[in-house]
């Protein structure tokens, strides 16, 4: 870095805001749109300059939606709790099934195990779509359409494979030296699971979590399909901003502020958790 | 203490057999080690013994009870691995109490336990620290500490000085028998270097391709090497071999270097007419004046002073290399043409053909004795 010359810092620097801007623009001007009002979001040409309102976050917090043809309800602070509610359960699924498994795929070579963890990973390739139709044929028989359940269920399609993968690579960058020695220190497998083996994966682990979280929140077809008004997360409660009198982008703007709100929040407070993750294997013991 | 059997032992990774119908006694307080090549299986082989690996066949008993399917956390044996595998995560303290909270001792207990080993190794002031925080010497000695701390009557050691700096390694290869013998337990050692071996071994068993090749004391192993590649492996400098053919004489076997006959008074004369390799260890080579009866004409080729000794390259009339060691500070010559001793009662004869050390007379005609 002291090697570089002024003019390489320049242009570095140059180089580093044109990628933040576009890649953050977009960001910005939602942001901005939250607090405008249909009118000034449409007028041209677009200005920066305008006269703040909160009345598209009180409307989305009253349920309250004033159209020009009239009051409209919507249900988006029960989408944005259906959305933490299904996320979280979905994630806290997949982390009590996948990090098991992990740990054994990691650790145990079986006959069939190859097999096995490429068709779990197998589900995050094939387009939900192709699934789509047979799984809710397959939910009306069993009950599960529009309930938590089946859809924290199909979620798994989602969570389980990206955890089961990146733990497994974490528990196989652990020495299993390491855990011979705990194991012959008196210690049963599960205590070596339990004190070696998940604390020295919990980086990966966090990570792992972190990214089926983000995974499951912005997942749209699977609550769109399978879950009525009631159960659906943000995505999907979001269309109900497309009204018969036109569509209402300050909302639409406000609604997605507040629904990547969580994400964003989480992802800056797990970012050092992340960098730590990807730098375990510098500190073998 | 306790003793340790394992009989008929066969692993196999895929198709390759890494221990091959291995059987090893090692009785109550000795210390044992297991000297080898990489790859000669000897990890194996104490993992195996540890119970972190299974056998494909065989059986391990530890202190005559058959342990073979018995869980490592109960065998109740003490392990330092090769690169440490301290828990990165705990302290030297928590990562040296592992074995004694497995046992759910009192906090105190456990306590004292620790700083008893800790002083004994002299790391009681960096129990605080993590494994990142020690220096490789002290991560060393928590992982030995760890090991001896629960006072197991079998303690596997797995070549625990190999990731340690030369002094260090001197130091520990001096201060080990004194902290194992007050351990008081039976010991597998296991090590590549020739000298840790035979400072450290009641008896040393040589392996090599997952089989034990021999087994004795130090001593009989240097003097008396069971074929030519174990002969290599001991000595520094490493022994001199040449090919010869022994002959039968007027006073008994000799052979011919440099058209110098060296009497080989130890062999009969079965040995004559068949090629064989001679072994010469450099310090039983001495430079002599031309008109010494047996002096060989050599040239000298370059000399190697070390610390305690200092080393001659010689090459014969015929071309062939000798390595001539004598003690630091002995004259001897520097270059150009010289004369060398060769001790015909020191030296040893290989089969070339099969690389097996031939047997001696005198062990030969007693042989001969007991059959008759």
């Amino acid at each position: 870095m002291e090697t570089m010359s002024p003019v390489e810092r320049v242009l570095r620097a140059v180089a580093l805001t044109l990628v933040v801007v576009f890649f953050m623009f977009p960001i910005f001007w939602i942001f901005l749109m939250s607090f405008q009002t249909n009118e000034t979001i449409l007028a041209i040409p677009p200005s920066i300059v305008f006269s703040p309102t909160l009345s598209n976050y009180a409307a989305l917090i009253t349920g309250k939606l004033q159209t020009a043809a009239g009051t409209l309800d919507i249900a988006f602070m029960r989408n944005l709790g259906n959305s933490i509610f299904l996320s979280v359960a979905s994630v806290a699924v997949a982390l009590v099934l996948g990090v098991p498994a992990a740990y054994a795929f990691a650790r145990h070579k079986f006959k069939g195990s190859e097999d096995i963890a490429f068709t779990l990973l197998s589900f995050r390739f094939a387009p939900p779509l192709l699934v789509l139709l047979p799984l809710t044929q397959y939910f009306q028989w069993l009950g599960l359409s529009n309930t938590y359940f089946g859809l924290i269920w199909v979620y798994q399609l989602i969570c389980l494979p990206l955890i089961l993968w990146i733990v497994r690579g974490y528990f196989e960058d652990i020495s299993a030296d390491v855990e011979y020695a705990y194991r012959i220190a008196g210690h049963s497998w599960f205590a070596t699971f339990r004190k070696i083996a998940l604390p020295l994966a919990g980086p990966g682990i966090a990570a792992a979590g972190l990214l089926a979280f983000i995974f499951a929140w912005n997942n749209f077809v699977f609550a769109l399909v399978l879950a009525s008004a009631d159960k659906q997360p943000v995505t999907v409660g979001a269309l109900a901003f497309v009204t018969s009198s036109g569509i209402q982008y300050g909302q639409i703007a406000s609604a997605i502020v507040l629904s990547v709100t969580p994400t964003l929040a989480l992802a800056l407070y797990a970012q050092r958790y992340l960098v730590e993750g990807l730098s375990l294997g510098a500190v073998k013991g | 203490m306790t003793t340790l059997h394992l009989k008929n032992i066969v692993k196999r990774y895929k198709s390759q057999t890494v221990l091959d119908d291995l059987s090893l006694d090692v009785a109550n307080g000795e210390r044992l080690v297991l000297f080898g090549p990489s790859g000669a299986g000897k990890t194996v082989l104490l993992r195996l013994v540890a119970g972190v690996i299974e056998p494909d066949e065989g059986r391990v008993l530890i202190g005559g009870e058959d342990m073979t399917d018995v869980d490592a956390e109960h065998r109740g044996v003490g392990m330092a691995f090769q690169n440490f595998a301290l828990f990165p995560h705990m302290s030297a303290f928590d990562n040296i109490a592992s074995p004694l909270t497995a046992t759910r001792s009192s906090k105190d207990a456990i306590a004292d336990g620790v700083q008893k080993v800790a002083k004994l190794l002299k790391i009681d002031h960096v129990l605080s620290h993590h494994p990142k925080a020690l220096s490789n010497g002290q991560k060393q000695r928590t992982a030995l500490a760890r090991a001896l701390v629960g006072s197991p009557p079998l303690l596997l050691l797995d070549d625990p000085l190999r990731n340690v700096d030369a002094k260090l390694r001197f130091e520990m290869r001096l201060e080990l028998p004194r902290l194992l013998a007050a351990e008081g337990a039976t010991v597998v050692y296991v090590t590549q270097d020739y000298k840790e071996a035979m400072a450290l071994g009641d008896r040393i068993a040589v392996m090599s391709q997952g089989r034990i090749r021999q087994i004795g004391t130090p001593q009989e192993i240097y003097n008396a090497p069971a074929d030519i590649e174990i002969a290599r492996l001991f000595g520094d400098p490493t022994i001199n071999l040449l090919d010869v053919v022994p002959q039968r004489g007027g006073e008994g076997v000799f052979v011919e270097l440099s058209n110098v006959r060296v009497r080989l008074a130890d062999y009969d004369g079965d040995v004559s007419g068949k090629p064989c390799v001679l072994g010469l260890r450099p310090e039983t080579i001495v430079f002599t004046d031309a008109s010494s009866p047996g002096a060989i004409p050599v040239t000298v080729e370059a000399e190697t002073p070390l610390n305690e000794k200092t080393v001659t390259l010689a090459m014969t009339a015929r071309g062939r290399e000798i390595l001539v060691s004598r003690p630091a500070g002995t004259p001897g010559p520097v270059a150009g043409p010289a004369h060398i001793a060769v001790n015909g009662a020191q030296a040893f004869l290989f089969d070339k053909a099969s690389g097996r050390l031939l047997p001696r007379a005198d062990i030969a005609s007693k042989r001969n004795g007991e059959a008759a």
